[in-house]
């Protein structure tokens, strides 16, 4: 992995000359703003000279503007923190949230463990897949909808459920349920 | 998901009745609310009057509240570690990253009750001389961790966290961190490397976080529910909250029941309530069918065969004497349709994608448990399989830095125990005793492809 250097803020994002600009972080790959403004929200948690506690952060925040997360973001949000790339790396791929892959613009989460499979958890996924036609962890050609298979969300008395895009948690999922926020998804 | 019933309850008292109905319903939780079911008042009189944080930790010590996150460890002993008296930086931090398959009280607490939650922290922190404080949230329960922020918000805006709170010189700065899925970080060590920005790895104990925790500093972790039970013991006294439960078992407890129930959801009950006095505040089993097992504490926890649980009272000490855990109070209900082999591969299947693979044993046992139960379970099950996972699950056990190991090997030899024919018919037969589509039918998921093959 090569490490990159920050370059100055670009001076073309604000029009008002209020807006913060985005940031060029090397080789064209910019973040917004609006993103770098959620970043030191974020860095701001913290004491002093720990500014490294922002990562899981602030990955986040990088996948939320991109979609995924390409390695680029991951080596930008490492160069912003002033921690070394692979710190950043090691962060990424450890939690199973961060998307290392693109997926498609609706990502599905669907909970499998014990206490969700006793309610319909592995059925609710087994229908997803034929309802979608494809397995756990593809997505489809369209590029609409990536599916997963969950570990526990903390919401098994809510089974079967279902985690969008990381955000949102939709709970009860019968047939008709999930038919209907398939068809909800743009 | 809700608080679908309660008995004589604190952590919900007070909460207005909607807030009970169910999803959506969710009306009170604002700092306005809490302050008017009296909120916030333990925390003002303490710093008014100047408590000294000896009488503060006495009391907690006196309700014997134990740690509700699974560990049941006495909270008022752990809060007296703390080397108050050290100069520099201190921290208190809460475990809402509640991830253990069957556990779901924390997303209820803090999705109805923050404000106590916060309270709980404010106090603990006073108490053990910390001014710093964070709570790691699941990042799967996303919505939650974005109420949280709301919470402190408002507490902050109206002076109750921050500096110098109403004047009286404490000052406690509060923050939310969230997880990004990694079940690994509910262990309290793994939760403070992940708040410092690593990967969730535990740490050797000894040192214990009292000593050396967030950024080497003196820590107390403590979990949302035992936080939120800090201020009803500050303002009616340690032994009323003690009284709320049983000898060495003090208060109330959130439980977490899922699985084949009519009425899945969290009900709060005395500490002491008999099992079979939940499961009817549950409906019942689904379809009035026969009780098969029930694990009591979590997934980690032993499972219990019917006629066991329906003797037992919850409690930490009558479900250790059982033979399992109270654990986090999550009630994972196993009715007559339920494969004892199948919903041991789903547990296996979790611990070995858990597992955060610093030591050999874990990451490598994991992975034999959940192999040699997928192929008893997909008919391909050898003679001597039992004895394998019995092999394997005995060396993970103790042998490896935190309790996930232990956690991943207690199920495995707990249901090879319980539930040994049905194991053995699987071996033998090459297929399930219950009928895949009795399980089909068992699960509730109904659907017209009727794939009995899920």
């Amino acid at each position: 992995m090569t490490t990159m250097k920050e370059k100055p803020m670009t001076q073309t994002a604000s029009a008002n000359g209020l807006e913060r600009p985005e940031r060029d972080f090397g080789e064209g790959f910019c973040l917004s703003g609006e993103t770098l403004q959620k970043f030191d929200r974020e860095i701001a948690k913290y004491p002093e000279g720990q500014r490294r506690s922002a990562v899981m952060a602030c990955l986040a925040l990088a996948q939320e503007e991109i979609g995924w997360l390409p390695r680029k973001a991951v080596e930008a949000v490492a160069a912003y923190l002033g921690i070394p790339p692979i710190a950043a790396w090691e962060v990424a791929t450890f939690y199973n949230m961060y998307d290392l892959e693109p997926v498609g613009r609706h990502k599905l989460t669907v909970c499998t463990g014990l206490p969700c499979a006793l309610s319909g958890g592995v059925h609710a996924a087994k229908y997803l897949q034929e309802k979608l036609g494809i397995g756990l962890g593809e997505t489809t050609p369209d590029g609409k909808f990536t599916l997963l298979e969950g570990e526990c969300m903390g919401a098994c008395g809510d089974a079967p459920v279902l985690l969008m895009n990381n955000r949102r948690m939709c709970s009860f999922m019968t047939p008709e349920k999930i038919d209907q926020s398939l068809e909800g998804c743009k | 998901m809700a608080i679908l019933g309660a008995i004589q309850p604190i952590l919900t008292a007070g909460l207005r009745g909607d807030a009970l109905q169910g999803y959506g319903a969710d009306a009170g939780w604002r700092l306005a609310d809490y302050a008017g079911r009296g909120g916030y008042a333990a925390l003002k009189r303490i710093l008014a009057e100047k408590t000294p944080p000896e009488a503060v930790i006495a009391e907690i010590k006196a309700s014997v509240l134990r740690g509700r996150g699974g560990a049941g460890f006495p909270t008022g002993l752990k809060w007296s570690f703390m080397p108050r008296s050290l100069p520099g930086d201190k921290y208190v931090v809460c475990n809402t990253d509640e991830g253990e398959p069957g556990t779901f009280k924390d997303r209820d607490l803090i999705r109805l009750n923050p404000h106590a939650v916060i309270e709980g922290m404010a106090i603990g922190a006073y108490a053990i001389g910390a001014n710093r404080g964070y709570n790691y949230i699941h990042g799967e329960i996303w919505e939650l961790y974005k109420r949280f922020e709301e919470a402190l918000a408002e507490a902050r805006q109206a002076g109750l966290i921050g500096e110098n709170i109403l004047g009286s010189g404490f000052s406690f700065e509060l923050f939310a961190h969230h997880g990004y899925g990694a079940y690994i970080c509910g262990e309290e060590t793994a939760l403070l490397e992940s708040i410092e920005g690593k990967k969730g790895q535990p740490r050797f104990k000894p040192p214990f976080p009292a000593s050396f925790g967030l950024y080497g500093k003196p820590t107390t972790i403590n979990n949302t529910e035992t936080f939120a039970s800090i201020p009803f013991i500050l303002n009616m006294g340690g032994e009323a909250f003690l009284n709320a439960g049983k000898p060495n078992n003090g208060g109330t407890k959130l439980f977490s029941v899922s699985g084949h129930v009519n009425r899945p959801g969290n009900y709060e009950i005395p500490l002491g309530t008999p099992f079979a006095r939940l499961l009817e505040l549950a409906g019942g089993t689904r379809g009035g069918r026969k009780l098969k097992a029930v694990i009591p504490g979590g997934s980690s926890s032993p499972v219990l065969p019917a006629d066991i649980i329906m003797d037992t009272t919850l409690d930490y000490d009558s479900i250790a004497k059982a033979g399992s855990m109270l654990g986090s109070g999550a009630v994972i209900v196993m009715d007559e349709t339920t494969c004892m082999v199948r919903a041991l591969e789903r547990l296996a299947y979790f611990y070995h994608e858990e597992s955060c693979g610093q030591c050999t044993p874990c990451r490598e046992g994991t992975g034999w448990l959940h192999d040699v139960i997928h192929r008893i379970e997909h008919g391909e099950g050898r003679p001597d399989d039992l004895e394998t996972l019995t092999h394997v699950a005995g060396n993970i056990s103790g042998r490896t830095i935190c309790a996930l190991g232990d956690a991943a090997a207690m199920p495995v030899q707990s249901f090879v125990k319980h539930f040994r024919d049905e194991f053995l018919h699987h071996i033998e037969h090459k297929t399930c005793l219950v009928p895949k589509d009795v399980q089909w039918a068992g699960s509730g998921f109904h659907t017209i492809t009727q794939q009995v093959s899920a």
